[in-house]
């Protein structure tokens, strides 16, 4: 068994897992006013600030949620409507073309119903956002701007974006900037305060914590109208008993996977280029996609594409093989499409639809290197062997590595 | 064996699977995704089957532990079985899209892909049985005569045959529910599927005028007479009574009957039931089961998936297939396949592309599509 597929979501950390489980039998809601609520209250507040610290925010800034996906659409929504309240010009949304669905579909959702006008910045052959577009959609009328929306790290390609860039851009003009952080923490340095976003949305599962937690960091000041409306737990922008187990058990793994951050990402760096240099001995006419420097993407993503290959073939007789890793961000339906990160990248259809992500993370080890280079020829030639036509084709290819 | 079996969500193909496992097979699920959805804003298509039936085959899958994937299809089932099925009427034919699905998607694209992916056998729910006879494996009808559907999979040939698992052939519809049941699987209960999946609301006549437009005519009566008008001449088939908007009674008095449909020239001819009778029926590609027979030999011919196989005589004459009835047969429309039968063993089938009547009809000329 080779779990390869952390970005989907990662094992939680044993330390996350007892506190967890200490707090679980515990009784108390952090808006009640008795002992038991104060004692729930206390946890949550201590999390955050915990959190706040590894991320680099004030506490203030943290505002919880349950989940990246409703981080997201809370960032994007909400400052779309608080923007548009206070100037009924602002309604262009500017979100790269790598963004996640959460992004993405937030924003398409706010042009159908919400006269959105929502442009999408393109992305170099690398996956990393075009400067020179997003200055020239800015500038084009800086006034209609209501947000811009950028990710920390891409999590298909793992492509690090050019944040601080984009805000500086942004910020000429007062435009607010958000970025889907959710890949990074655990893998290259993230700081809130001085990044100069407005808003930034992370989540447990992703370094180490339960599934079911995530937060927004919402700068102060930053007017943001809520999705949820009830009991106002969360500055009032975000309601929903909070769930003091799992912020716990977050507030524990985000600090962990930020002080352990610098040993790990080198070690899942060496992991990476092993099964990178290894896939590509196994396979000559694999193809890398994504930055292909170091610094430019996060440590533990390798993305290969297959000429040839139908990625959902690739991905069921590597399963079969208890080899498991992902053909792009997972769609509920599970009907693969080629992935819109690839398509933008400027990637044919053909090689898109061959490609897989292997990601690494805090309990990968070279025996889950070894395992998935030792399927990999094996794989690919019979996946080749059962290709529909439109992917036999040949592959317009860059060659291996470039 | 490796067995991929191929899991719609209903009740039938679950339990299929089930029964493979059983046998001690390594089986894996897979659904079929075959409706094209219109891609939406960020380019994903939102476009399953429909999304219950992908949910309820892989709540199956999850009941009996298999591994479980979708398979993207709707390209080919667009191409191969939609577009046929729109051609096919639009030539004035009666095809059956289900028979199509089968030969095309289900036994050619899914079994091809199986076996190059290390698969040895593909499974489904159908109600047929795989027997073995001296000649290898041979296709014979389902014991359960009201769910048989040896008819729908006479379009399978020796290869297709040889790799195919059919566990139901053996029961009653209603003992499959009830396994269905017992081993805690959701779609026990589950309404059997009639129409034709991808006519949404069974309104074929209304598929069709959405798809191939209004092509109004005439209706005339065997010796050339108009006796009515038609919107478009597709949503006619032979042997249909009703719906005729015929304004005049027949000069005898006796119901009229299409005989024909020719949508080029927008006509639709009626006629008394007798003319509708055929002894002869010529077909086009001829799809073999077991052994590619030589010389012309007895059978039974059946013209519907529900219809009765009458006595005939079979001459195979290369890329064709003429088949002669003992007595005839009424309401044969081109498109429509002929399956033939060994008593439940299926010999062969084509589909048909023109008939000629019955001695004595009243129409002269042999009819073609």
């Amino acid at each position: 068994m080779a779990y390869l597929d952390h970005a989907a979501t990662t094992p939680m950390l044993p330390e996350a897992v007892a506190v967890m489980a200490s707090l679980l039998p515990t009784v108390g809601n952090a808006s009640s006013l008795h002992a038991a609520g104060r004692r729930a209250r206390r946890v949550v507040e201590e999390s955050r600030e915990q959190l706040a610290s590894a991320l680099g925010a004030r506490p203030s800034e943290v505002v919880l949620t349950s989940s990246g996906t409703e981080a997201d659409n809370l960032a994007v929504k909400g400052l779309y409507w608080a923007r548009r309240r206070e100037d009924p010009r602002r309604r262009r949304v500017l979100v790269s073309a790598v963004e996640h669905h959460a992004v993405l579909d937030a924003a398409a959702w706010l042009a159908e119903h919400e006269g959105a006008v929502v442009e999408v910045l393109p992305v170099d052959a690398v996956g990393r956002v075009d400067l020179a577009a997003v200055a020239a959609v800015i500038s084009a009328d800086p006034a209609s701007v209501a947000l811009v929306s950028v990710m920390w790290a891409n999590n298909e390609v793992g492509t690090v974006q050019p944040v601080s860039e984009v805000v500086a851009l942004a910020a000429e003009h007062g435009i607010p900037v958000h970025a889907d952080a959710v890949q990074a923490p655990a893998q290259v340095p993230v700081a809130f305060t001085g990044s100069g976003l407005a808003a930034m949305t992370v989540t447990a599962h992703k370094l180490g914590g339960p599934i079911g937690a995530g937060a927004l960091l919402l700068g102060r000041g930053v007017p943001l109208a809520p999705l949820l409306h009830g009991g106002g737990q969360e500055r009032d922008v975000r309601s929903g008993t909070l769930d003091t187990p799992a912020v716990a058990a977050f507030a524990t793994a985000a600090s962990l996977a930020v002080e352990r951050r610098p040993e790990r990402a080198a070690r899942l760096a060496a992991l990476r280029d092993d099964l990178v240099r290894r896939a590509i001995e196994q396979v000559p006419d694999a193809m890398v996609n994504g930055d292909p420097s170091p610094a430019g993407r996060l440590p533990g993503i390798a993305h290969l594409s297959f000429p040839g290959c139908d990625g959902d073939s690739l991905l069921m007789l590597l399963d079969a093989r208890g080899i498991e890793c992902s053909t792009g961000s997972a769609c509920s339906a599970g009907v693969p499409r080629p992935s819109h990160v690839l398509l933008a990248m400027g990637i044919p259809e053909d090689r898109a639809r061959g490609s897989l992500r292997f990601s690494l993370g805090h309990t990968s080890t070279q025996a889950d290197v070894d395992e998935a280079v030792a399927a990999l020829a094996p794989v690919v030639e019979r996946a080749r062997r059962a290709a529909t036509p439109a992917s036999a084709r040949p592959a317009v290819a860059v060659p291996a590595g470039a | 064996m490796r067995v991929l079996a191929a899991m719609s969500g209903g009740v039938d193909s679950a339990v299929a699977a089930a029964r493979a496992l059983d046998a001690g097979h390594d089986v894996t699920g897979v659904h079929l995704a075959l409706a094209s959805g219109a891609p939406d804003h960020s380019g994903r298509s939102r476009g399953c089957c429909t999304p219950e039936d992908a949910r309820d085959a892989r709540r199956a899958a999850d009941v009996l532990g298999i591994p479980f994937y979708v398979w993207d299809l709707a390209e080919r089932f667009r191409a191969d079985v939609v577009q046929d099925f729109l051609d096919e009427y639009a030539a004035g034919h009666t095809p059956n899209p289900c028979l199509r699905c089968n030969e095309k998607i289900k036994f050619a694209a899914v079994l091809d892909k199986a076996l190059a992916l290390g698969f040895d056998a593909v499974c489904t729910g159908h109600y047929a049985r795989i027997l073995d006879g001296p000649d290898g494996p041979e296709l014979h009808r389902a014991v359960d005569v009201d769910k048989d559907q040896s008819y729908v999979l006479g379009v399978l040939d020796a290869r297709q045959v040889a790799a195919a698992l059919f566990p139901l052939g053996a029961d009653r519809k209603a003992d499959v529910r009830a396994e269905a049941a017992r081993r805690g699987l959701a779609v026990a209960d589950k309404p059997d599927s009639t129409d034709i999946c991808f006519v949404s609301d069974g309104d074929t006549a209304g598929f069709l005028r959405a798809r191939l437009g209004d092509a109004p005519g005439e209706v005339v009566d065997e010796r050339g007479e108009v006796v009515g008008t038609h919107s478009g001449a597709y949503a006619f088939t032979v042997g249909q009574r009703r719906g005729l908007h015929i304004g005049r009674p027949a000069a005898d008095g006796r119901p009229r009957y299409v005989l024909e449909v020719s949508p080029v020239q927008r006509r639709v001819v009626v006629g008394p039931a007798e003319a509708l009778d055929v002894s002869e029926l010529s077909g086009v590609r001829p799809r073999w089961p077991g052994p590619v027979p030589a010389a012309p030999f007895r059978c039974s011919a059946q013209v519907r998936a529900h219809g009765e196989a009458v006595p005939a005589t079979a001459y195979p004459q290369g890329d064709r297939l003429v088949v002669r009835l003992d007595a005839p047969l009424r309401g044969v429309a081109p498109g429509q396949a002929v399956v033939l039968y060994d008593s439940t063993r299926v010999l062969g089938s084509a589909t048909i592309s023109a008939s000629a009547p019955a001695a004595g009809s009243t129409t002269g000329a042999s009819r073609t599509g």
